[in-house]
């Protein structure tokens, strides 16, 4: 369940940084392509690729989506306002007032699909900058002291990196479900839970990038120079982390819309049950699957498209900003 | 080498004492009370002091911790509050389930995998290659219930072609030796239980194997692009060596590296999709099982079944990088 | 028999044959390999090759989870009752179709006019499967184990039953509330009980699994009710002893529990070889595995289910309704504790849509706390049609037009008397907005969250719940729903705690039902909560499975069991 495009994944071997590990490996911009002329080139790239630009343009419609759904959408979400043409055997289908007819808990099947978006969106975007922003916070201290060396850095490197093993030695979706059994049935929980599965892998991802930049040779040049070790990591190595961090945000957005959708499956989503969630709509059609599986299918297939469009951009981003995993 | 493992065991002491204390903490942060999930609705406020007192939960919490520190040390995992049996026992139990689940998923994902990565890459470009790509990203953004759904709706529903629930049709008598349906078969002799232990695998090997399966396909595609274009694989291929000889004894070999270690980084990550896949299918492993144990608050359960998740994800991560030296020694670790 | 033997002595056979047991191996492994041979024939084709016996076939059955148990007396849930009801006999069973007691293994019984002396006269020519006899010395047996459990099994987690109907044990806290004082064996068919104190109700609960017939040498032998754990122990697992209509063949953890026909049963035998009992927790993976001929029957079928297999040619069973579900209505939480809210909220309700749009059809609307069969049921109680324009009346009156209130309802659940919850509190929350107020849903996990909340604290507003009957006696409804004050519903009222023990403690049936009636209409008009419907729980079989005999208690034996042999 966790995270699909493995060379970025979380658990990698043992030793992140080293030379096992694939994250950087794959993912270490090269020291010639750096600043300004390694972005203006992505873009370039990001261009010429198909891929890209179908992600893209997922990524834009949904998001374009979510943030007009109320324009767009015929009526109002989760009000089950035609609950009562709802039987257990039979949910009315398309008809002229309802494009896509009515969801199970009798809401218009369009406009949950619509709101559904807006609700991913959230979803997605928050418990990624959850994870991204804990994450990166440990990452970086792990990763700046390491880089820095010193008694002291190696110590603090040590303990974070120990906590994030511990964090990593659970997979993750079991870490999300152990998480948002204890927050409960709501939003915040749903968002802290898959948030704080990613902080690992944002943690290893910044500490290995970061690590791998501490070697690299214009590092050891402006060491040599005798600029300050704070200055070196703010201003060379950070800015130089940010390519594969940026990537692995993206895809893990897609990752964050599935694990909701998990969530929900396992009992641990939303608690209203007529609310406009794609996961929660997939779950509450699931036992009328074999009678009307379109009140499952369109909620489903909208969690795919969405999840691929993120992961082909991300993939497409990551080619671009190391053209050596292109060829 | 073995310093390099006996550093690695080593580290997961401090690991699982850590882990062991936040598990702790975290159950009893749970919100609900075992004692009124084993009583249910005919629970009324003594029993549930009864009960309670009866397992202890209402004794300090530090002491509760030493006592459960006390026993785990002992190897003592206690035992679960559903069913009163050793926690230890019934993951022995289910233990094997999930590995037959684990495995069929990897076997699936590797015997399609590598050969549709290879074809990709010798292909690149073309419709082929085209095909397997987009097809390994859906692979991987479907969700892995809903997959598993829609194989039910498809393969059972409509086709009736696989069985949708459990391991063994429970009509066939069969004899249990070692806990694995399908080698059990075998060793007893008994055919027809091994195959339709392999037919009840089918389809959550299907829904557990598919991202591994995509994301072999893109490794082993990335991996053997990337080895095609090395100078020695050019030098033979000036040299005038049979594109088969080449493929076998260069391209392959040397492509399979990453294969192998994202086969067992796979490995471990199937633990996670397990929960899901075999609460669907009805899989009587540990997944469904711990995740049941969560509902029912079964603090022991729940407490032991990480940690042994944990210890076995250790083994498997530890193990993946001992292969890897092994496997290439240019890159083994001191 | 033969078969039967090689098993007992193998050990199950199925059951976990771990590479440590080599030892017997050379003789066992061709006995194993016999008996699977045989068992195979007998499932598949029917055609019974060289087995001396008629070949009735296998059925496949699946409930909702494990046993968990096989010693009855340590359990209190379905699923472990369901397998004790096919291998072991109660003094009191159940007129087919009803909840009515009926002569099992006692022929009959006499009650003295104090209502504290019992006297059964029990069938002769019974034995245990082990070969016991059973007669009066084994009942007195069975009577004085229950008594004289040890102090760590009086929790309600493995006695909830005995605890609960005889108020206590010889020793421990509430053995001065014990009501049960002696049995004499006054000769080998003839058994009396003595109670201390009268227990209307006593005949009725006879019927529960809980107090079935065990054979007390196996007990002997197998069983430690002092054990941490005697859920546990061999007897409980293994080793079951009875006089029902199966044998224990072999309970596989996780997989299922098999049961053998008794060939020496003193009734009726049964016409199946074997019955197999699984576990499938998802009804609708119930439902797929039905049409997909994995198995031959299940029980609690999903109201989106039923019109699906009855196209696909299955057959419904539908069982008596013997529960209710009910809107509870939190006192603590105002305005609830205004009477005329709480009746506006009751004309808000459409019943018929509610029944139609989240309840298996054939469910009847409720207009009490209690099931039709239930002793006490009347239908001159007050009741609340559905009238909208009353209702925002009645709330404009009360001041609280437009009022928020909290509505709670479980997830992940489906339970008889509440096939789907989400449902039902969809189509309630917007009736409820159709008169004006505001409802805040607040969702949580049943078990134990939700119980948890309502159950174990103030903070809730109305709610969905309910309850079906364990046996039929009215203080098994409304003595647990309005006994004493409790949080699930808010409010103290002595009157009606009074009424409903006495009601209790009224030495007979028939006297006991004026009371009950007369309390039924008390709390109609109190208006605690909603009552809302007596939904039809279902069960669904392959086609040409005959003979399954639905009881609104779940008495069901599956002797009479028909399969079709292909």
């Amino acid at each position: 369940m966790s995270i699909p495009m493995m060379p970025a994944g979380p658990g990698g071997p043992g030793d992140p940084g080293g030379p096992g590990d694939p994250a950087t490996t794959m993912l270490e911009p090269t020291a010639t392509e750096h600043g300004t002329s390694l972005w203006r080139g992505a873009v370039q790239r990001l261009r010429r690729n198909p891929a890209a630009i179908i992600g893209a343009l997922i990524v834009l419609a949904f998001v374009v989506v979510a943030i007009i759904a109320p324009l767009l959408a015929p009526y109002q979400p989760g009000t089950g306002e035609w609950a009562g043409q709802v039987t257990p055997g039979k949910v009315p289908g398309p008809s002229d007032e309802h494009v896509l007819g009515l969801d199970s808990f009798g809401s218009d099947m369009l406009t949950q699909l619509l709101y559904g978006a807006r609700q991913s969106l959230v979803y997605g975007v928050v418990s990624t900058a959850v994870g991204l922003v804990v994450g990166a916070s440990l990452g970086l201290l792990a990763g700046g002291f390491g880089a820095v060396g010193g008694r002291f850095g190696k110590a603090v490197d040590t303990l974070v990196m120990r906590l994030v093993d511990i964090m990593l030695s659970v997979p993750s979706l079991l870490l999300a479900v152990s998480i948002a059994a204890v927050l409960g049935k709501n939003a915040y929980a749903i968002i802290i839970a898959i948030g704080v599965a990613q902080v690992p892998i944002f943690a290893r991802l910044l500490r290995g990038s970061m690590l791998a930049q501490g070697r690299s040779d214009y590092v050891l040049a402006a060491s040599a120079l005798g600029i300050r070790k704070r200055r070196i990591v703010m201003s060379h190595v950070l800015p130089n982390s940010l390519g594969p961090t940026i990537v692995q945000a993206t895809l893990n957005l897609a990752t964050a819309i599935i694990e909701v959708a998990a969530l929900s499956y396992l009992g641990l989503g939303e608690g209203n049950p007529a609310v406009a969630e794609w996961g929660r709509m997939l779950v509450a059609a699931q036992d009328r699957f074999a009678v009307d599986p379109r009140l499952a299918i369109y909620p489903g297939v909208a969690i795919a498209i969405t999840a691929l469009g993120f992961t082909l951009f991300g993939e497409a981003l990551r080619e671009a900003l190391d053209p050596r995993s292109r060829r | 080498m073995l310093r390099f493992t006996l550093r690695r065991l080593a580290l997961m002491v401090p690991l699982l004492a850590g882990l062991s204390l936040l598990l702790f903490v975290w159950v009893r942060a749970l919100p609900g009370d075992p004692a009124r999930a084993l009583l249910g609705q005919r629970a009324t406020d003594e029993s549930i002091a009864r009960v309670t007192e009866a397992y202890g939960f209402d004794q300090p919490v530090l002491q509760q911790y030493g006592t459960y520190m006390g026993s785990l040390l002992r190897g003592d995992f206690l035992s679960s509050i559903r069913d009163g049996r050793p926690v230890l026992e019934g993951f022995l139990e289910r233990f094997p389930a999930t590995i037959e689940l684990a495995l069929a998923a990897l076997l699936f994902a590797v015997v399609l995998g590598i050969p549709l990565g290879y074809l990709a890459a010798r292909y690149q470009g073309r419709w082929l290659d085209s095909v397997v790509v987009s097809g390994s990203l859906l692979g991987v953004t479907i969700p892995v219930f809903f997959l598993a759904i829609l194989l039910k709706l498809v393969f059972a529903n409509w086709l009736g072609i696989f069985p949708t629930v459990g391991r063994l049709d429970p009509r066939i008598d069969a004899t249990d030796v070692t806990g694995f349906a399908v080698l059990d078969g075998l060793l007893t002799r008994e055919f027809d239980a091994a195959w339709d232990a392999i037919m009840h695998l089918v389809l959550p090997g299907i829904a557990l194997g598919t991202i591994p399966l995509a994301i072999i396909v893109r490794i082993t595609r990335a991996s053997v692009a990337e080895v095609m274009h090395e100078d020695y694989v050019r030098t033979a291929e000036s040299k005038g060596l049979a594109r088969s000889v080449i493929s076998r004894r260069h391209v392959l070999r040397n492509a399979m590296l990453p294969v192998a270690t994202t086969i067992g980084l796979q490995t471990g990550l199937l633990f996670s999709g397990a929960v899901l896949t075999e609460t669907v299918f009805g899989f009587n492993g540990i997944g469904s099982y711990l995740f049941s144990a969560i509902s029912q608050r079964d603090y022991p359960v729940l407490q032991g079944y990480i940690i042994f998740i944990a210890i076995i994800y250790s083994l498997i991560n530890l193990a993946v990088d001992l292969l890897y030296g092994v496997i290439d020694p240019r890159v083994r670790v001191s | 028999m033969a078969l039967l033997d090689m098993r007992w002595n193998v050990g199950n056979r199925i059951n976990r044959v771990r590479a440590g047991a080599i030892a017997g191996l050379a003789v066992g492994a061709l006995v194993l390999a016999g008996c699977a041979e045989s068992n195979r024939d007998g499932g598949g084709g029917g055609e019974g090759g060289g087995e001396a016996q008629a070949s009735g076939g296998q059925f496949v059955f699946a409930g909702s989870a494990e046993p968990v148990t096989l010693d009855p007396f340590f359990a209190s849930d379905g699923e472990s009752f369901r397998v004790a009801r096919q291998m072991f006999e109660g003094l009191v069973g159940t007129v087919p179709g009803t909840a009515d007691p009926a002569p099992l293994l006692a022929k009959e019984w006499e009650v003295s006019e104090d209502g504290l002396t019992y006297t059964f006269s029990l069938e002769e020519g019974v034995t245990f499967h082990d070969g016991t006899e059973f007669n009066a010395e084994a009942v007195c047996a069975n009577f004085d184990r229950w008594y004289n459990m040890p102090e760590s099994a009086q929790t309600e987690d493995l006695t909830y039953y005995y605890g609960a109907l005889f108020r206590g044990f010889a020793t421990g806290d509430n053995a001065a509330d014990a009501i049960y004082d002696s049995c004499s064996a006054d000769d080998p068919a003839t058994a009396t009980i003595t109670l201390k104190s009268p227990f209307a109700g006593f005949i009725s609960a006879m019927s529960l699994p809980a107090f079935s017939m065990q054979s007390p040498t196996a007990l002997e032998e197998y069983q430690d009710d002092a054990a941490e754990n005697p859920r546990n122990s061999e007897y409980s697992t293994a080793r079951p002893t009875g006089t029902g209509p199966f044998v224990l063949g072999a309970w596989n953890r996780g997989e299922n529990v098999t049961l053998e026909r008794n060939e020496d049963y003193w009734g009726e035998a049964a016409k199946i070889d074997e019955a197999i009992v699984v576990a499938i927790d998802d009804p609708s993976a119930r439902a797929t595995a039905l049409t997909n001929g994995e198995i031959d029957g299940y029980d609690l079928v999903g109201p989106a289910d039923l019109a699906p297999l009855e196209e696909a040619g299955m057959t419904i069973e539908n069982r008596p309704a013997f529960n209710v579900l009910y809107l509870g209505m939190n006192q603590k939480q105002p305005p609830l504790d205004d009477p005329q809210v709480r009746e506006a909220i009751a004309h808000a309700i459409n019943l018929d849509e509610v029944i139609s749009a989240s309840l298996p059809e054939g469910t009847e609307k409720a207009i009490e706390f209690i099931p039709e069969v239930v002793n006490g049921y009347t239908e001159d109680v007050p009741t609340y049609e559905y009238d909208p324009e009353l209702a925002q009346q009645l709330l404009e009156e009360a001041g609280a037009a437009g009022a928020t209130i909290e509505f709670n309802y479980p997830t992940g659940v489906s339970r008889p008397y509440m096939p789907d919850p989400e449902a039902t509190y969809n189509i309630l929350r917007t009736q409820l907005e159709a008169v004006g107020l505001e409802i805040t849903p607040t969702a949580d996990q049943w078990d134990p969250d939700y119980l948890e909340k309502i159950q174990g604290t103030p903070d809730h507003g109305i709610h969905l719940l309910g309850w079906t009957g364990d046996y039929n006696d009215t203080d098994n409804f409304l003595g647990v729903f309005f006994g004493t004050e409790q949080n699930e519903w808010g409010f103290d009222n002595p009157e009606l705690f009074t009424a409903l023990r006495e009601a209790r403690e009224l030495p007979t049936v028939e006297e006991q039902t004026p009371a009950y009636e007369e309390i039924n209409r008390q709390v109609m008009e109190f208006l605690p909560g909603v009552p809302l419907a007596h939904p039809v729980p279902s069960l669904a079989f392959a086609p040409g499975v005959e003979g399954y005999e639905p009881s609104p208690v779940q008495d069901e034996v599956w002797n009479s069991i028909t399969v079709p042999s292909d």
